[in-house]
């Protein structure tokens, strides 16, 4: 594919390296946001940077941001946009579906309304039990720490209990192999010979063979009660005509880790941006305590009801995810002509916005780059009323579809916590960052913090 | 329908006024996603389907208007509005 033609018309950003032929790739596997600042500020709302053969269209301010989410799957496709994922879920998984056929897989019923309650129950015991393993506090790696609890909590949520009950540390550690394995040289071969990617596959090798050792404790074990059956159960029930599994351990391991991927390191990743960022604001993090003691007096068990009102938590938890979105660029592909900012962008090109840009945007919110929860209290609302610019969950149709379920997960996370430990910042504070050096994001270690018994 | 409006200002006063109001729901179909939380809170007005369609079942409710209002104000994805007609 030719690189320069197509979107010959649109702005393109400076520094492309011309020496090795791949464009910003490797501007974006060092600094991603700054790529994209940069973008915004020589180009404005469309710009283009390149990414190895192909060009990325990036999109910017709340006008063409709107395009973009609004943008129906078949004007603006996922499946292209993402090769880096293919080796993780595996062939045959998820993005080899129709548009159609991932509407309705998206659809997840255990993200229902209906099963929140129970799922606010199991994530407050997941968390209450990573905690007694260390009665009396200690010290703790924020990275580590909140990626095994929310293997924990994703799990028990949306595959069963019954199979977080046959996992340990090990299935988070693995996972974490994964997700490092999304550098963005994939867009040049996503199954290139880096210690990345190896440490990848070696990973997804060693998912499924947790998944088998599972399986086979469950096929010489006694059948287990209804109510107690997960989805695991449910899927080694499915045989085929001959009486053989319908789901091999590859494919059902390949679906495990595409329910659990979106709701994991982006979960993980909020809740200790927010214990961080609370940390930072002491007297803030006083009234977040307070707003959970006074509910905690009036029902020891934390309600649904109550996650649902807890205003300074909430607020908190906002403000870590415009500052730290876990996504920092969506994308999308081209499968038809689409007008944007007086621009035609083609067919074929891959087009993008960035959470992390939108989310700072000064037109939007007033001091972008501090931390000032009460945007979000007393009757100031800078999400709902910038829907195009604050845009951690991405927005519109598309709006991530776990957004309830991880707000209501990360309240559940904290209630927990604040009213069991305190907690300290053993670093100095600026030395809490993001590695940005894979397409998924996570905290940079060490990234150490202390937990004390209240 | 009765409804209490507390209207407080800078000023001193808080005035209750009583109105009779009908009300009517409307859907941003390019936003709802088929969460369901409006069918937990007020399952004689939204149904959603097992396939996530929702269907407002009672377009000008009249019954209870809190548990309305909070199938408004929880929706995850702000697909639903209030309008008031008089």
């Amino acid at each position: 594919m030719t690189a320069t033609a197509p979107t010959a018309g649109v702005p393109r950003v400076s520094g492309e390296g011309e020496a090795t032929g791949t464009g910003h790739l490797e501007e974006l596997r060092l600094d991603p946001i700054g790529l994209m600042k940069r973008t915004r500020t020589e180009c404005g709302d469309v710009g283009t940077f390149r990414l190895a053969h192909r060009d990325v269209v990036l999109l910017t301010g709340p006008e063409a941001n709107e395009i973009f989410f609004r943008a129906p799957e078949e004007d603006l496709d996922q499946a292209e946009a993402y090769p880096f994922m293919t080796p993780i879920f595996g062939e045959g998984v998820v993005f080899d579906a129709s548009p159609e056929q991932r509407r309705k897989a998206l659809h997840n019923q255990a993200l229902r309304d209906k099963f929140m309650r129970g799922h606010a129950a199991t994530i407050a015991a997941e968390v209450d039990s990573m905690l007694d393993r260390s009665p009396g506090g200690g010290a703790i790696d924020l990275l580590d720490w909140f990626a095994e609890l929310t293997i924990y909590t994703s799990s028990a949520c949306l595959i069963g209990r019954r199979f977080r009950n046959q996992l340990d540390g090990s299935f988070a550690r693995l996972y974490h192999d994964l997700e490092q394995g999304t550098d963005a040289l994939a867009y040049v071969d996503p199954y290139a010979d880096i210690p990345s990617f190896r440490a990848r596959d070696a990973a997804r090798a060693g998912l499924v063979a947790l998944v088998e050792a599972i399986m086979a404790t469950r096929q010489s074990a006694p059948e287990p009660a209804k109510e107690d059956r997960d989805l695991l159960d449910v899927l080694m029930s499915i045989k085929d005509e001959d009486g053989s599994d319908h789901f091999s351990a590859h494919i059902i391991t390949g679906m495990f880790i595409s329910m659990m991927f979106a709701g994991h390191h982006t979960t993980s990743g909020t809740a200790a941006w927010t214990l961080i960022e609370l940390l930072r604001r002491p007297e803030y993090l006083a009234e977040v305590v307070a707003e959970l003691d006074g509910l905690v007096a009036e029902d020891p068990e934390i309600t649904y009801q109550a996650l649902r009102e807890m205003p300074k938590l909430e607020a908190a938890i906002k403000e870590s995810l415009r500052l730290h979105p876990p996504l920092i660029m969506l994308l999308r592909v081209a499968k038809t002509p689409v007008a944007v900012g007086g621009h035609v962008i083609p067919t074929g090109t891959m087009v993008a916005t960035s959470p992390s840009v939108s989310n700072r945007d000064p037109q939007a919110f007033a001091n972008p780059e501090v931390f000032e929860p009460s945007r979000y209290l007393n009757g100031r609302e800078d999400d709902v009323g910038n829907p195009w610019s604050w845009i951690p969950f991405g927005a519109g149709r598309h709006r991530c579809v776990g957004a309830a379920f991880a707000m209501m997960q990360l309240k559940a996370i904290f209630s927990v916590l604040l009213s069991r430990y305190d907690f300290t910042l053993t670093q100095p504070s600026d030395t809490y960052r993001n590695d940005h050096s894979k397409m998924v994001v996570q905290l940079a270690q060490p990234c150490a913090a202390r937990m004390t018994p209240r | 329908m009765c409804v209490g409006v507390s209207l407080s200002g800078p000023g001193p006063a808080i005035v209750m006024v009583e109105v009779e109001v009908t009300v009517r729901i409307v859907v941003d179909r390019d936003l709802c996603q088929g969460h369901g939380v409006c069918e937990s809170e007020a399952p004689e007005v939204f149904a959603v389907s097992k396939a996530g369609e929702l269907t407002v079942v009672d377009e000008r409710p009249r019954g209870d208007r809190r548990a309305i209002e909070a199938a408004v104000k929880y929706c995850p994805t702000h697909a639903l509005r209030i309008v008031e007609e008089p």
